[in-house]
């Protein structure tokens, strides 16, 4: 008991201490999940809104195909990107295998799926007439779409939020694509496991304390705005 | 507006621009190697020596001899080093890796609990402390990862007939440190190289309990892949850095390399003329 203490604010000074390579390793985190997260975002609104406000054949079966998606495990994607990145494998020519932009397409692959099927029930839950409204008020077909954003801001953010939480925490494709290369694509969760390997486990534990506080933070602010928007909306 | 516009088109454009150059100038090469000579911290000396005489950035990628010599062959790596003779024989035969080069050695010792059930402090052959294990059931964590401790203990089960079928002998699948905290952890025996044994056995409820065989020595050798296979592979920033790791700087901070005062690494290299 202990030791689990000792291992544990040993963790906390080596974060405050502002250990240089740690704060690398988080820093790789985020922009990789940030940019994961940034170039999937409006194709997966978009879709999730054609889903939602159009008719058309197929429609049932891609809903289906997107929720099974869900469901793979972060493994999967890194094999499936793995062959397919590897010199040996149809885009081999890329050379982006042990790279950052070999991870950010696992985490695309990752988090689309969710941002999609998040996105759309927020699309399905909304007030249809907002469109309508929106139409009948003049506005243009983009004006419109963006009025419904608005509209169901707090469910999209929903869906960022469980989306970033998913893609930042995930360590099967990141090991697998990333290649665990130090100052390069060396990220939380796979420095986590390498540092398990080696027994050393103060840096292991301070960094899942900056994903246990990622995850408090994110969660206690979208929580804080969900209430604030209710009690304005209650209020007019 | 379009004033607006053209400004951050032009930002986007240098950021791209910058980004592309920067990675164009950085000369890097994929460096895999084995488990053993990362956990242990060789690695990590050896390219902070390597950043006083290079720019080359050597991106390493630690997994086991298998895989790494799996990676060669497709191209993925531009050099290896690793430490099974047979697999690395096969691979330079079949034209995968070029220019293969001795580097160092260290040998495979067999580490157990504390009490050391199957008394195999007693045995006089690393083959001897193995059927002991084997006779009393005791717990073995084999890595199970095609790694080239993997291969090795693999090879000596060889001896005792056929691979083993005790209830006792459990594969991890995982790397040589997290191997080594299993076996601690499920009080079970278990082989490994001496230096991440070295780098790690202060952290570990586990004690040497055989070593010292001739059959236990293990080599480690660099590989270039072949450029005629793969064009794309920097193999002159590769062939730069295995010439250092076996030129005298590299042969003598190899050998200086210690973990808690003891050398983990023989240098090995043939004196070049």
């Amino acid at each position: 008991m202990s030791d689990l203490w000792a291992t544990v604010s040993a963790a906390i000074a080596q974060l405050l201490s502002g250990d240089a390579e740690l704060w690398g390793i988080v820093g790789v985190s985020f922009s990789v999940s940030a940019s994961a997260l940034l170039i999937a975002l409006l194709p997966a609104l978009t879709m999730g809104f054609v889903l939602a406000y159009f008719r058309f054949p197929g429609r049932w079966l891609a809903i289906s195909i997107l929720n099974s998606l869900l469901a793979v495990p972060t493994v999967v994607v890194g094999l499936v990107l793995y062959m397919l990145l590897s010199r040996a494998g149809p885009l081999g020519d890329l050379n982006l295998l042990f790279t950052r932009p070999a991870m950010i397409i696992g985490q695309i692959l990752l988090c689309f799926p969710l941002l999609v099927a998040m996105s759309l029930s927020a699309f399905q839950a909304a007030d249809h007439r907002v469109l309508e409204t929106a139409k009948t008020l003049g506005a243009n077909p983009r004006q419109a779409f963006v009025t419904l954003l608005f509209e169901v801001r707090f469910a999209l953010l929903a869906a960022v939020v469980t989306a970033f939480g998913r893609i930042i925490a995930e360590v099967g494709s990141a090991m697998m694509v990333g290649g665990n290369i130090l100052h390069h694509t060396r990220n939380i969760t796979t420095a986590i496991a390498l540092e398990t390997g080696k027994g050393e486990f103060v840096q292991g534990v301070a960094l899942g304390i900056v994903l246990l506080l990622l995850a408090l933070v994110l969660n206690v602010s979208l929580g804080w705005m969900q209430s604030h928007s209710r009690v304005l909306r209650h209020g007019t | 507006m379009n004033y607006l516009h053209l400004q951050l088109t032009r930002t986007i454009l240098v950021m791209i621009w910058a980004f592309l150059s920067s990675m164009a100038t950085a000369d890097s090469i994929r460096f895999a190697t084995t488990t053993s000579t990362y956990n242990s911290g060789l690695l990590d000396y050896l390219l902070l020596q390597y950043a006083h005489v290079s720019d080359t950035e050597v991106h390493v990628i630690s997994v086991g001899t298998g895989k790494a010599l799996k990676m060669g062959e497709n191209g993925d790596v531009d050099l290896v080093m690793t430490h099974a003779p047979s697999a690395e024989a096969h691979f330079v035969d079949q034209g995968f890796g070029v220019e293969p080069q001795s580097v160092m050695y260290n040998d495979f010792i067999l580490v157990g609990p504390n009490e050391d059930i199957a008394n195999v402090r007693q045995a006089q052959t690393v083959i001897e402390g193995l059927s002991l294990i084997m006779a009393s059931n005791q717990r073995f964590i084999s890595r199970g990862d095609d790694s080239g401790t993997h291969k090795k203990e693999l090879q000596l089960w060889q001896h005792l007939g056929a691979l083993p079928a005790f209830d006792g002998y459990l594969e991890s699948g995982r790397g040589m440190g997290h191997s080594l905290h299993m076996a601690s952890e499920m009080n079970a025996y278990t082989i490994t190289d001496r230096g991440t044994w070295l780098a790690l056995k202060n952290k570990l409820a586990l004690r040497l309990v055989l070593d010292s065989d001739p059959r236990l020595v293990n080599p480690y050798q660099v590989i270039l892949v072949n450029p005629d296979l793969h064009p794309h592979a920097n193999v002159d920033s590769a062939r730069a850095f295995a010439q250092w790791m076996i030129s005298s700087a590299g042969q003598e901070a190899i050998g200086d390399f210690r973990v808690n005062g003891e050398v983990l690494f023989v240098p090995s290299a043939q004196p070049t003329q």
